[in-house]
Formats: C-alpha cells, sequence, structure tokens
C-alpha cells in the first residue's frame, strides 16, 4: 500500500498527516515531509493515526524529525499514533522518548 | 481466508539431490504467514538443505516452492534477487564480512538494495543492534566479537531490511542458556511486533518450547511428521521416539554390509 502525506499548518504547529504503510520505499517521502518544514513553524506534528504498518525506517525517520527539531529548539509531536506505530516503538524502546498527543 | 492466502511459503514435492545422493526426497509442506515454523531432525537429514533452498539460495532438482504466490524454482535469477529482499537469512556461522565493522554488515542491504540517506540507515543500524544487544558495537571488528555476539550481530543484518520471513540455520547452537533465550525471546517479540514469519532450524528441544507455532521432523530426506510440538511428541513414529527420547543409534549393524562399503564395492 502506497503512503499519501499531507501537510497543513494549524496554529504553530506544521502537521505532517500520513496514511498508508510506511516502509522502505515509503519512508524517504515522510523524511522529505518532516525535514523540509523543519525551521517553518514552532513545531512539527507527525499525524499517525492512520497508518496500517511501520517498519524500522519509520521509526529512524522519526528520530531524524526528533532531532532536527531538537537542535533549533523546536517541538516535535507525535499526533495519535496507531497500534502498529506504538508497537515497534515500543520494540525500538523509543516510546517514551517522543511527546505524543491526540490528534485535534 | 484461504489456507493459500494464510500461507506465506508453500513447497510441493521438493526433491534436492548432491551427485548421486538424494538429499531430500519429495518433501510437501506449509507455512502459515506469521508463525514460527521450525524444522527438527537428526544431523544430515537435509534441515539446512532444506532452509537454503526455501530462501532461494539453491535451486531444487524438482519440485516447486512457492512464496508469497510466487514460484521461487521458476523465477529468473533477477526476480529471485528480488524476492530475497523480502527475506532475511541468519547462517548458523554468522557470515559476517571480516573486512567490514559490525555496523557496515548490518547496513550493507540497506546500502545496496534501498535509497534511505545514509542517515536513516545508520540510526537504522543502531536500533537493530540494541534489538539484538549489542548496543554500541556498530565500530567493532567481527573477530573483536565472541561467538555469541557475532550470531546477534548476523541477526542485527538478517533484520536490516525488516523482511517478511526470517530463516534462521542452529540460532542457538554454540550460545550459553541466558543468551539462547534472549535470541528466543527476540524471535517471539519481533513474531509479536511485526508478525514475522520465521523459520527455524534447531537441534535445542529448549528453544523449540519457547518459539515453534509448528514443528516439522525430517528423517532421512523425508517429513516424517508436522504440527505442533504435543502433537509430534504423540506420534508412534520409531525416529520420533528415539529423537524425544534422547536414545542413541544401536550400535553393531551388518558386518556384510559393513565390509562392502568400506571395501568400495558398495554404491
Amino acid at each position: 500500500m502506497a503512503l499519501t502525506v499531507t501537510v497543513f499548518q494549524r496554529g504553530d504547529i506544521r502537521v505532517v498527516r500520513v496514511q498508508g504503510e510506511v516502509d522502505l520505499n515509503s519512508s524517504p517521502q515522510l523524511r522529505a515531509a518532516i525535514l523540509t518544514g523543519v525551521g517553518e513553524s514552532t513545531g512539527i506534528g507527525v499525524d499517525l493515526s492512520d497508518i496500517q504498518y511501520m517498519d524500522s525506517s519509520g521509526v529512524a525517520t522519526l528520530v531524524e524529525g526528533f532531532k532536527a527539531c531538537t537542535a533549533k529548539k523546536l517541538s516535535f509531536l507525535l499526533l495519535s499514533p496507531s497500534l502498529p506505530v506504538m508497537k515497534v516503538l515500543k520494540l525500538a524502546r523509543l516510546d517514551s522518548l517522543f511527546r505524543i498527543e491526540d490528534t485535534p | 481466508m484461504s489456507d493459500a492466502a494464510e500461507n506465506i511459503i508453500d513447497v510441493k514435492d521438493l526433491v534436492v539431490r548432491y551427485g548421486d545422493r538424494t538429499v531430500l526426497d519429495g518433501i510437501t509442506l506449509s507455512i502459515k504467514r506469521g508463525e514460527t515454523f521450525v524444522i527438527l531432525g537428526g544431523s544430515g537429514c537435509g534441515k539446512s538443505t532444506l532452509l537454503r533452498n526455501l530462501c532461494g539460495l539453491m535451486r531444487p532438482q524438482g519440485g516447486s516452492i512457492v512464496i508469497g504466490g510466487r514460484d521461487f524454482t521458476a523465477m529468473s535469477d533477477t526476480e529471485r534477487v528480488e524476492a530475497r529482499k523480502r527475506m532475511g537469512m541468519c547462517f548458523q556461522g554468522s557470515a559476517l564480512f571480516g573486512s567490514m565493522t559490525v555496523g557496515d554488515n548490518v547496513a550493507l542491504p540497506l546500502r545496496e538494495h534501498t535509497k534511505l540517506e545514509e542517515s536513516t540507515i545508520d540510526i537504522m543500524v543502531k536500533i537493530k543492534l540494541e534489538l539484538v544487544g549489542l548496543s554500541g558495537f556498530e565500530d567493532y571488528m567481527p573477530s573483536e566479537l565472541s561467538g555469541g555476539m557475532k550470531k546477534r550481530a548476523g541477526l542485527a543484518r538478517a533484520m536490516a531490511m525488516d523482511p517478511e520471513v526470517i530463516f534462521y540455520d542452529e540460532p542457538s547452537a554454540g550460545l550459553d542458556p541466558v543468551v539462547g533465550a534472549g535470541l528466543d525471546m527476540l524471535i517471539r517479540k519481533m513474531q509479536l511486533t511485526f508478525g514475522l514469519t520465521s523459520v527455524v532450524v534447531t537441534h535445542e528441544m529448549e528453544s523449540v518450547k519457547l518459539i515453534a507455532d509448528r514443528v516439522c521432523m525430517l528423517d532421512k530426506g523425508r517429513v516424517i511428521g508436522m504440527g505442533t510440538l504435543d502433537e509430534l511428541r504423540a506420534l508412534d513414529h520409531p525416529f520420533v521416539r528415539q529423537f524425544f527420547d534422547r536414545r542413541p543409534d544401536e550400535e553393531g549393524g551388518d558386518s556384510s554390509q559393513y565390509y562392502l562399503s568400506i571395501t568400495g564395492d558398495m554404491r
């Protein structure tokens, strides 16, 4: 299944909404959407509520987003991560690294 | 859901020969998506040969191996390389490249087969090494690792591409019970998190009890039993009984046959 990426502004946060599967082929799409937006808002929120599958390239991409935002003192949020996302974050022991919030 | 859709691997009438010797003789079995399937059997019964055929490292002399709906045996070499990207192989001897660091060994399939940025690959490598308990060892050379650590590094490399299926050849052989149990737990955790299918050749009964959803037992190149461990234990087959009771082969035998074998007259 392909990945659909939608980017929009919600208040001070630039929201990157992704739907589908984040894998070796599609994670560069997510990476580009996150990293090109760093510095254009006070923070980035990645809406992961509609993700059916995420592999370790997706996790690494989120870590890269977190690192880039932290370096510029911006906030980086995961919005309503789905169960498959939470499972893989827990397996990688990274679930407590991210600030997780519900999608408004 | 039909059985065909549930199965990730369907093997039918598989025949493999080394020269005149038939090593696998009409193997038929199915492996379900998301299960941990263990191949058991005595030394030299064809377990590792079966594994190498399942992951496309060998071409059989007969039969079919359908993986993800496509017949592996009918694919061109290019198609097989493509299909193998969705599989991971954890070799008995780890098979790490001795001239590369542990991190580069794990990164190799990602660098070869994906368009991921090096910064993404770097994080993925560290995640995989953390999963197998080798966090911080990315700059070590394989020669600087113990046997157990090499096995775990080999597993990290097998997991590099987040495969659908991982094949393990004797994953816990030669490891102490604590490290071996840790590997078993990891196999289980990967199954539960990613729905990963694992095909495991092992002799370690403690490991089988912990990880196996189903077990297949081979003897002399044939399947002699398949099912849950309890179903297999209940079989009234002489080799199954001997295997589970850990009884050695009877000594002695036919002296005339032995004479013919040492004088080279027996073929």
